[in-house]
């Protein structure tokens, strides 16, 4: 497994420092509200000036985890370390973050000015250096000239501007965003992902938001943290965990995906619905006859007329619908699994194959993965944890 | 001619301006009310001339009515009663009543507003039984609570004795009748009242404006008096004036709790009307207080206004 600090882009000066300091780390932490366990038992390391996102369904604990992280809950066990101090007891007010609320959380009584100087005046900041540190942030995130409004005048997207300047105004050693964009329309929501990505960026500030969109979290982050039930699936650069999901939910959660199940065989190959599939994953169990369970993406299948059946990696179905968008398609094969196949494709590939053809599913080996059904050993840990 | 040339040149306003005029037309109603709508505002106005503005007159009125020594009273118009609130004696004791009122207001508030605060922030389960305590305080007469209030302050079996049975005082001591007694009596009166209002506001503010407040470096303490009690301003204003009023029109607790030098104005009011059967007089005092808490509610509720719109 790849250490996170590795990860896509290269690490600058300030991040390899703080992967000596740590950065913040997650020890353990577990989060129980009466008999239901929100977070449970997650250790994770996040490197300095790096994008994480947390990402999973509502009540997969996202937000809880979140909240200890910002210091608006406790935890029932482990430890909150930001740069080698811990911060488990700490209360929010005495933690060096800047948090972006879902519903925003603008004080309704005071103007623009007076929201993003808010923690300013709290830190009894100077009056001028308050006025040139608002103006300065209002430049940053577009919004000169609206200083004098009040909140109730401006639109959504510029109160999500606002939102963002207010909790960047003291240069936060976090920067926490709990679904920042979900208030926002579809357009406006793309645009801002890709403009709140590179102002993060320039600032080179830590940054971990949670999300429920795949799309955002792939837009926007370093690093993926997949979380399910209280527990971390799977930690990776996005493109990592989209290509290599090490679990059935993280195949499934990060995009979608077409599940085969079937049997080892003795050496890199599986049985699947009678065909004999080669593999070459290195994640294989060792076993041969253990159940194992292969997670191939639509897009990176192909459809094949019946007549080119050949000796492995091929599944035999009937077309069951075409969904021919123009530019792609998706075509549904039944191969006698629960579900149909899925294959994705270019539409100008797909030739004259309709509803009721007999085709063979064609799984090069490069696009099976193996997948768990749940997460197992600390193989997920990044390297720089465990020394 | 001249006129067929003028009436295309009006039409042909700029887009953006031609749309304006209709809009103004689309909007007869307002210039004159739909006949529901005035029904409704009828049945309240003639309420308050009913049960307001009637009693009112009738009792300005009574104010002129000339008293007969030793029983009755018979219609005139003459200015006795009015001369003699006059005196140095009533403007004292309207200066005392409101001061009294207003410290027990303040009092009030400054318990009653944190104490709902938390009420709001805590789970349903333990809110609910304690709104029905609350509640419940309400159905207690004035004149179980001042006596019960006599009692808990007295030197014989008050709280006194449990404060020298701990070592903290020497010998039991008396808080009544007094100043501290009449307050106290009067806010446990309002504090149930006060709390109602505050309740429905308090609840509706958002955790999460708390929350951000927090996390800009806020304590909870700065965060209550820069975010809570600014959002509330209008509520505060409110309850105050509630208790204010309230107060301001008890009798009982203060003549219980009180020496004569703590009397309020409504104690001298029941006075006259119960004991010395002075009706007119009666009159005169009550037309005096109810125009002077008139004008305090005005002028609180017109600055009130006035900052709000400020901020």
């Amino acid at each position: 497994m790849t250490a996170l600090t590795e990860s896509a882009s290269p690490p600058t000066a300030a991040s390899s420092r703080a992967a000596e300091v740590g950065g913040l780390r997650l020890e353990g932490l577990v989060r129980r509200f009466g008999s239901i366990t929100a977070v449970d038992d997650v250790s994770l390391e996040i490197p300095t000036g790096k994008l994480v996102s947390f990402l999973g369904p509502s009540g997969c604990g996202k937000t809880t985890l979140l909240r200890l992280i910002a210091g608006l809950d406790t935890p029932n066990r482990g430890r909150v370390v930001l740069d080698g101090e811990d911060l488990t007891a700490t209360p929010a007010h005495d933690r060096d973050i800047g948090m972006v609320f879902q519903s925003l959380a603008l004080f309704p009584h005071l103007n623009v000015r007076r929201n993003i100087g808010y923690g300013l005046r709290i830190r009894k900041t100077q009056k001028d250096q308050v006025a040139n540190r608002v103006d300065e942030l209002l430049q940053l995130v577009d919004l000169d000239g609206l200083a004098d409004r009040q909140v109730s005048q401006l639109s959504g997207g510029q109160r999500q501007r606002v939102a963002i300047a207010r909790a960047l105004a003291r240069n936060p050693a976090l920067f926490l965003l709990d679904e920042p964009m979900s208030a926002l329309d579809a357009n406006l929501r793309e645009s801002l992902q890709v403009e709140l990505r590179l102002l993060q960026q320039k600032l080179d500030i830590t940054t971990i938001m949670v999300t429920h969109d795949q799309r955002e979290a792939m837009t926007m982050s370093d690093v993926i943290v997949v979380l399910n039930e209280g527990r971390v699936e799977q930690v990776g650069p996005p493109l990592e965990v989209y290509r290599n999901p090490k679990t059935v939910f993280s195949a499934t959660f990060l995009g979608s995906t077409n599940l085969l199940r079937g049997r080892k065989l003795s050496g890199p190959n599986a049985r699947i619905n009678g065909c004999l599939f080669e593999l070459d994953d290195a994640g294989l169990p060792p076993v041969g006859g253990a159940e194992i369970t292969l997670s191939a993406r639509p897009a990176d299948i192909m459809l094949e007329r019946s007549d080119t059946a050949a000796a492995s990696n091929r599944l035999p179905g009937t077309v069951g619908f075409v969904r021919d968008l123009g530019a792609t398609f998706e075509c549904f094969v039944e191969c006698g699994f629960d579900e149909p196949i899925v294959v994705q494709g270019m539409s100008r590939d797909l030739g004259d194959i309709g509803r009721g053809d007999e085709v063979v599913v064609h799984v090069p080996p490069e696009s099976c993965v193996v997948v768990a059904d749940s997460p197992t050993a600390s193989w997920w840990l990044p390297d720089q944890a465990a020394s | 001619m001249t006129a067929l040339q003028e009436g295309p040149t009006a039409v042909l306003l700029p887009e953006p301006y031609a749309d304006e005029p209709s809009l103004v037309d689309d909007t007869p109603e307002t210039t004159s009310l739909p006949w529901r709508s005035r029904f409704m505002l009828a049945v309240p106005t003639l309420m308050l001339v009913v049960f307001f503005l009637g009693p009112f007159a009738l009792m300005l009125r009574t104010s002129f009515y000339r008293r007969i020594q030793g029983g009755f009273y018979e219609p005139d118009w003459v200015l006795d009663s009015w001369q003699r609130l006059g005196t140095d004696f009533y403007t004292d004791r309207v200066l005392f009543s409101i001061q009294v009122c207003l410290v027990t207001a303040a009092l009030t508030l400054a318990v009653a507003f944190p104490f709902t605060w938390f009420l709001t922030r805590m789970r349903a389960r333990f809110q609910v039984p304690l709104l029905i305590m609350i509640l419940a305080a309400l159905t207690l007469s004035e004149v179980i609570v001042a006596f019960a209030w006599d009692l808990i302050l007295g030197r014989s079996s008050g709280i006194t004795n449990i404060l020298v049975w701990m070592g903290v005082m020497a010998e039991p001591q008396s808080f009544t009748p007094g100043y501290l007694a009449v307050t106290i009596g009067l806010a446990y009166i309002a504090f149930p009242y006060c709390v109602l209002t505050l309740y429905p506001s308090l609840s509706r503010i958002d955790d999460e404006l708390v929350e951000a407040s927090q996390t800009l470096g806020a304590s909870p303490w700065r965060t209550f008096w820069s975010i809570v009690v600014p959002l509330s301003k209008r509520d505060l204003i409110a309850g105050f004036l509630l208790v204010f009023v309230f107060t301001l029109g008890s009798y009982i607790i203060a003549q219980v709790l009180g020496r004569p030098e703590h009397w309020t104005l409504s104690v001298f009011i029941s006075d006259q009307a119960t004991f010395n059967s002075n009706i007119p007089y009666a009159a005169a005092m009550a037309m005096l207080l109810t125009v002077t808490s008139l004008a305090i509610v005005g002028i609180t509720s017109w600055l009130g206004r006035d900052k709000v719109a400020a901020t």
